[in-house]
């Protein structure tokens, strides 16, 4: 095997990534350039994501991947395995063990502590970009908080939709100062990110790194008489019974029969370990997804 | 009294070319008016200065700002200057896809600069847009759709209404009726005059068609060459020009 830096990137690059981080941890919520490098993969397979995983992973740290809320996906597995051999970090797939927890499109339901670090992949940072293409303009729209656009957006919704219809990447409003695009997280999540955890979003190809500091405030964009709903599929999870997580709504034949689970999978079966069984229970042990 | 917006000295060259020179003048709240002249006598440079998209040479522009008083908007910082943009003024392009967001509808386009002063009622929000899209002779039923469904004159109207919605205090209007049909011009003209009347508004105006000045404004600048030649009454200086370009022009000897 060729010979990598720990963590593939070197220790010049990481330093650099590093102080992006440190920038975005300092002013919550605001978009700091950094020099994206290529990485051996591509993409959309998050590598600003990968970049900030690897500025911060050290060696005793305890890895895990999420894509959806799945471990096993191609995007997680890979991701994984990259740290695995580049880094010789420990992988789990147990949110509670996991230091550092890179993830795309969810955020775990279990909740998050002081210890950890969640990392973010970003397609689109800019939150303005929607109604406002050029990059001057909403830089300068940002620093002097003119975010009278975000809510044209959420009008739009509302006028189309009868309701805000925005259901991922739903804006947020960080400290009371910079609008924030959390990820294309579903909004169910949104509440979440005010965490105890460590918060960092990396944007590759965008070249952004954004960060939320530890217990910060993060309110999601509304009006007065649509007020935000972090809302999900009303239905309990088929396969373990939880009622209060995020589900994926699987069709299971082709008669039309549908099966909602739990898209966090390490939560779903570490509820079913515990025994709890949902409405289709598939009893422990027996399934092979 | 303290005029609304001073003027003084005010300069704008490109390289070695004039924009306009040496330009002063006061308008009152309530006044409107006129900056006639032909194409290329620096009429849009002015008015660009003037609101703040052009940063002139010389010269200061004092507008009497709701807590400071008379402030020079040139060297007051770009935060401020934006903020006056999207609360007490209010600019109509010639052009209404310049001054319009063309991917959001009517409705939208309207309630921007109320949600950019912190409305956060939707139902308000939609109330104004409806009730002000009425007032440009828009029909309700078409608040969903985007500008690009609408023809010219109505994007013009929709233009108008989107900055008149918060009530500014000064509106800059480059050629409002410019772009469009003579027949649509007159009722745009007709909509502005009503306007004009009801709200009591203190705008200015610039344009090269000496009818829209004389159903408009109250006051006429006449430039030529980046200068000032005339000033004075509407009906003073359309009746009765002195100045031998003002009469050249009066007398549709120029058309253009
Ligand atoms: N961006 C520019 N660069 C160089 N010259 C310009 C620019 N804009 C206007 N001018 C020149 O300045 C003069 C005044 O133009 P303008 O203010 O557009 O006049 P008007 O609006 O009366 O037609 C003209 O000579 C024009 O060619
Ligand atoms: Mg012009």
């Amino acid at each position: 095997m060729t010979e990598y830096n720990f963590a593939y990137l070197d220790e010049q690059t990481k330093r650099m990534i590093r102080r992006a981080i440190l920038k975005g941890l300092a002013i919550p919520g605001y978009q700091v350039p950094f020099a994206s490098r290529e990485m051996p993969m591509p993409y959309g397979w998050g590598t600003g994501g990968v970049q900030v995983s690897a500025a911060v992973l050290i060696p005793d740290d305890t890895f895990k991947v999420i894509d959806q809320g799945a471990d096993d996906t191609t995007n997680a597995v890979s991701i994984r395995r990259f740290f695995e051999k580049t880094a010789g970090v420990a992988v789990t797939e147990a949110t509670r063990q996991a230091t550092v927890i890179q993830t795309r499109h969810r955020i775990p339901e279990e909740a998050l502590t002081e210890n950890q670090i969640l990392v973010y992949q970003v397609p689109i940072p800019e939150p303005l970009r929607f109604l406002e293409p050029s990059e001057v303009e909403t830089r300068k729209m940002h620093s002097l908080e003119e975010y009278g656009l975000m809510h044209v957006k959420l009008y739009e919704d509302i006028s189309k939709h009868g309701a805000i219809a925005t259901a991922y990447a739903y804006p947020v409003k960080v400290e009371g100062r910079y609008v924030m695009d959390p990820s294309p997280i579903p909004k169910f999540d949104n509440p979440k990110l005010e965490m105890a955890a460590i918060q960092i979003f990396g944007a590759g190809r965008e070249q952004r790194i954004y960060a939320l500091p530890p217990y910060t405030q993060v309110v999601s964009l509304d009006f007065d008489d649509y007020p935000f709903e972090a809302s999900k599929a009303d239905h309990a999870c088929d396969v373990c019974g939880a009622e209060d997580s995020y589900l994926d709504e699987l069709i299971v034949d082709d008669k039309g029969g549908r099966l909602f689970m739990c898209s966090d999978t390490d939560f779903c079966s570490s509820r079913r370990r515990e025994g709890h069984v949902g409405a289709q229970g598939i009893p422990y042990g027996e399934d092979a997804a | 009294m303290t005029p609304l917006l001073k003027v003084e000295g005010l300069s704008k060259f490109y390289g070695q070319r004039i924009g306009c020179s040496n330009i002063s003048f006061d308008l009152y709240a309530g006044e409107v008016m006129g900056i006639v002249g032909e194409s290329g006598s620096g009429k849009s440079t002015l008015l660009n200065c003037l609101a703040g998209h052009l940063t002139p040479d010389t010269g200061a522009v004092r507008f009497d700002t709701r807590t400071d008083g008379l402030r020079d908007t040139v060297t007051m910082s770009e935060p401020e200057r934006r903020m006056l943009s999207r609360t007490d003024w209010a600019f109509v392009h010639q052009h209404p896809r310049d001054g319009l967001r063309m991917n959001v509808s009517a409705g939208g386009n309207v309630g921007e600069r109320l949600m950019a002063v912190g409305s956060r009622h939707y139902g308000q929000i939609r109330e104004a847009a409806t009730d002000w899209l009425g007032r440009v002779e828009i029909n309700e039923d078409r608040i969903d759709d985007r500008p690009t469904a609408f023809s010219g004159g109505m994007q013009q109207r929709l233009q108008i209404a989107r900055n008149l919605v918060t009530g500014p205090r000064l509106v800059f209007m480059d050629e409002p009726t410019g772009g469009l049909d003579v027949s649509v011009q007159a009722r745009l003209l007709d909509l502005l005059r009503g306007l004009v009347r009801e709200m009591g508004l203190s705008a200015i105006i610039v344009t090269h068609d000496l009818a829209v000045v004389r159903l408009l404004a109250d006051r006429l600048m006449v430039m030529k060459d980046g200068h000032v030649v005339e000033t004075g009454l509407t009906d003073q200086v359309l009746d009765d020009p002195q100045h031998a370009y003002s009469q050249l022009l009066v007398s549709s000897v120029l058309q253009v």
